[in-house]
């Protein structure tokens, strides 16, 4: 079988790296085949000069036996190579067909007038290729982001594409959209186009792809087929050692004291009726579908969205917390899962930003900073954190997805805050970071301080959590202890509808008082 | 002029933060120098101590503008009523001065506070009301412009009962001290001005806010910064500037027009957008606000000398305003 894709001997620097020595990659029609390595290991920047968005130093492609030269995204398009970014590039003020086939409009009247109709028609029966069921006429802005994914994927088998590249496609997605989103797959797999998927996500990985390619430093360090290789070897060869996981154990809390309670919060259908507590040294994971409202209870409580109702109590003080500012000021930190929008002024330095929750602590009378000071802070968070830049005054754009959470986490430490919201801590980080920030947060919990950590990877939940609270709808549908509670036992919580909200209700309560 | 440049870059070349932007400001000021370059050799009155003065003294109220401006527009923000502001504050310094006949100093604080006081409207209007601040800028601008005149009764105000009220910009305190170097007090205000505002924007909290304002509100809201109250921080001292401005105008003029002032807004604007600084915020310098300003004088004197029309000495500010902006593009992209 000729190969849709063969990649030999790529070079690309940027100034200042090397992104890619001598990198290799093959792709064949109607493979899944997955790109691994950590951040920066170059295989953004492979998939990017596939998809003619850089240009290449040195080294060949060839699609189906033929040297190619692609200069740009247009010429990867014609060449039937798509990429779907992991953010979505869609106008959510048009329709679902008018995106898909943006600028390639159906005209009539001679060319005059859009012919809307023709255009919705073969809208549906891209979807119907799919078996995708949505309506061509629907508003993208009004659509869930599994859905806007679909739409790109349609978008690009509009092209007639034999090469779909996708990066982190199930990033924002729950379990069932990932279902579905595979079932997508796994029909474009049988028409014969070839998928590159790029995650982090290892057992996704098992169940979809059929190769592995893993690259570290740039370079590819090998491919193997996914059915016989272990996991555990493909983390050792994109990290070029072993990682030990290390046994959790649950400390005894029982006696620590309550740092955190909050009783019937309530915001219309986002927060309904939800109460729980939080021990000092305890981490509390928060498990749940997307769009279970873990995130809008965080920021309710850390005061960046408004309360209907409901009381919370810091150290056994009833308090009002109006703002972020308030909730700063007791202690209470927030991480967001969406960094670069939430956490970083990304265009400002790295001691900027970890001195922004804290910078009154660095005046002189009130007014001028201590510009010393907070560098010396800055790269002794650096050292501790293990954070991978050249300086302190580098810009946090800059850095990797790993690095930058780091600083997030760094800023909060600096304003020595001891009740923190994790949300979503290790999104879009690679194994090796992730570990780290584990890590992190097992002291951080030792230290005493009180952490909950929202995710929606079940497995990371199960191994950081020693308790763990599942909402479902804006209800805190359950609470399992962490030891001898399995993903099906979550799910079941993470999944109970309205209609059962009163057992669930019990269980709550019964959670609470074990 | 080299000596002030040297004195003010020092902070700013210090603070890594700013550094994205030295490219341009360097642009900036190489284009400054090939622009003298270019009319002393054209003309040879160009050069005299005079014109050199003249030029100083015609920077001195656009660029007190344009430093005010540039604080605003480091946050991400614009604001449109500069012009008007400077004005109503010349004309609260004839009411202080001339109607009520109180001492200079207090005409002068009376005319630094209402500007503050203005600004602080617009900061509030902004951080608190969520209007756009081109909106409410806008609607500041025509608010002031027409309170001048219904306070003025659309006369000019004149300061004839001041006597010292003209030192304020057109004496010379250097010449006094350096008679060969007589800068007038209104350009020394405004390097004064220019070195504070450095020296806020680069080595104080308010500084840091601004530049974190326009860098990425949302996250320096959810670090428990109170951003509303220092966007209402920025404008106030943006607004007290602009009231600065209002006196060396009124002193040069020796009376408050209150018709003048619309449109200076737009030269303060252009005078920080030439300087480098982003009008989509986050990044921006003092240094590069002033360059930004004598390149609009130079030109407008320049083009004069050489006898062009004013008609055209517009078009040609206008084309330097696109080249600026193309320019840090050019930068971004290469």
């Amino acid at each position: 079988m000729i190969p849709l894709v063969t990649i030999e001997r790529l070079d690309k620097s940027f100034p200042g790296v090397q992104a890619l020595k001598q990198a290799r990659f093959e792709l064949l029609p109607g493979e899944v085949h997955a790109l691994m390595g950590e951040n920066g290991a170059g295989k953004s920047t492979l998939m990017k000069i596939l998809a003619g968005i850089y240009r290449k130093d040195a080294g060949e492609i060839r699609m189906e036996g033929v040297s190619v030269e692609i200069a740009s995204p247009r010429a990867a398009q014609d060449l039937g190579i798509s990429i779907i970014h992991q953010e979505l590039n869609l106008m959510t003020d048009l329709t679902a067909a008018q995106n898909i086939f943006i600028g390639r409009e159906p005209k009539r009247a001679m060319g005059l007038l859009l012919d809307e109709d023709a255009l919705n028609r073969d809208a549906a029966t891209i979807f119907a290729r799919m078996h995708l069921r949505l309506d061509p006429r629907v508003e993208v802005g009004t659509l869930t982001v599994a859905k806007q994914q679909m739409i790109e994927i349609a978008k690009a088998l509009s092209f007639r594409s034999k090469v779909l590249i996708m990066d982190e496609p199930t990033a924002a997605l729950n379990h069932a959209e990932t279902a579905e989103l595979f079932a997508i797959i796994r029909q474009l797999k049988a028409e014969g186009v070839g998928i590159v998927y790029i995650s982090h996500k290892m057992d996704e990985l098992k169940e979809i792809s059929d190769r592995v390619t893993v690259m570290r430093d740039g370079e590819t360090v090998g491919t193997v087929p996914t059915a016989t290789t272990t996991i555990d070897t493909i983390i050792s060869m994109m990290v070029g050692r072993s990682l030990t996981e290390t046994a959790k154990e649950v400390p005894d809390l029982s006696r620590h004291d309550v740092v955190l309670e909050v009783r019937n919060l309530r915001r219309d259908h986002a927060i309904r009726d939800v109460s729980f507590k939080l021990r000092k040294g305890e981490i509390l994971g928060f498990a749940g579908l997307m769009g279970a409202g873990r995130t809008e209870v965080a920021r309710a409580i850390f005061g960046a969205d408004p309360l209907e109702g409901g009381e919370i109590v810091v150290k056994g003080k009833p308090v009002a917390i109006r703002s972020p500012q308030d909730a700063v000021r007791l202690g209470i930190g927030y991480l967001s899962e969406d960094r670069k929008r939430f956490g970083l002024a990304t265009g400002m330095d790295v001691a900027a930003n970890i001195a922004m929750p804290c910078l009154s602590r660095f005046l002189y009378w009130r007014i001028f900073l201590k510009a010393q000071a907070i560098r010396d802070m800055a790269r002794s968070a650096i050292a501790r954190l293990r954070i991978k830049t050249p300086s302190e005054a580098q810009e946090v754009r800059f850095l990797s997805g790993g690095n930058q959470q780091k600083i997030v986490i760094a800023k909060w430490l600096a304003r020595d805050c001891d009740i923190l919201f994790f949300d979503e801590p290790t999104r879009g980080i690679d194994v090796g970071a992730k570990n780290e920030i584990y890590k992190l947060l097992n002291t951080l919990a030792s230290q005493g301080r009180a952490i909950v950590m929202i995710s929606s990877e079940l497995p990371e939940i199960l191994r950081m959590s020693h308790r763990i609270a599942v909402m479902c709808e804006g209800r805190l549908t359950g609470e399992l202890p962490a030891e001898g509670t399995t993903q099906e036992d979550i799910m079941r919580l993470a999944t109970q509808r309205n209609s059962v909200t009163g057992d669930a209700r019990a269980t709550a309560t019964e959670g609470r008082t074990t | 002029m080299t000596i002030i440049a040297e004195q003010e870059s020092q902070p700013v070349v210090k603070s890594a933060m700013l550094s994205q932007g030295t490219w341009q400001k360097l642009l900036a000021f190489a284009s400054l120098i090939a622009l003298m370059a270019v009319f002393s050799v054209a003309s040879e009155n160009f050069l005299q101590m005079d014109n050199l003065i003249g030029i100083l003294q015609a920077t001195a109220v656009n660029g007190v503008l344009a430093v005010a401006a540039t604080f605003v527009i480091i946050t991400g923000g614009i604001d449109l009523s500069v012009g008007t502001l400077m004005t109503f504050c010349a004309v609260i310094a004839g009411v202080f001065l001339t109607y009520w006949g109180l001492p200079m100093p207090v005409g002068i604080l009376a005319a630094i506070a209402a500007g503050a006081l203005c600004g602080s409207v617009s900061g509030t209007l902004i951080a608190k009301m969520k209007i756009p601040p081109f909106i409410a800028t806008l609607g500041m601008m025509m608010l002031l412009k027409g309170l001048a005149l219904v306070i003025s009764g659309t006369r000019p105000i004149y300061f004839n009962d001041t006597p010292n009220f003209p030192v304020i910009s057109q004496e010379s305190l250097i010449g006094a001290v350096l008679p060969f170097l007589p800068v007038p007090n209104g350009v020394l205000i405004l390097f004064v001005v220019a070195i504070a505002s450095s020296i806020v924007l680069t080595r104080t909290a308010l500084g840091r806010y601004t530049f974190a304002l326009g860098s990425n509100e949302e996250a320096v809201r959810l670090s428990g910064v109170n951003t509303d109250f220092w966007k209402i921080v920025v404008y106030t001292v943006s607004g007290g500037i602009c009231g600065i401005a209002g006196l060396i105008i009124a002193s040069r003029l020796n009376s408050a027009q209150p018709a003048l002032g619309q449109g200076y807004e737009l030269d303060a604007i252009a005078a920080v957008v030439i300087g480098g600084t982003s009008l989509s915020g986050g990044r921006g310098t003092i240094l590069g606000t002033i360059i930004g300003a004598l390149i609009i004088s130079v030109l407008t004197n320049g083009l004069r000398i050489l006898s062009v029309a004013q008609e055209w000495q517009t078009v040609v500010t206008g084309i330097i305003i696109i080249l600026a902006v193309y320019a840090d593009i050019l930068r971004r992209k290469g």
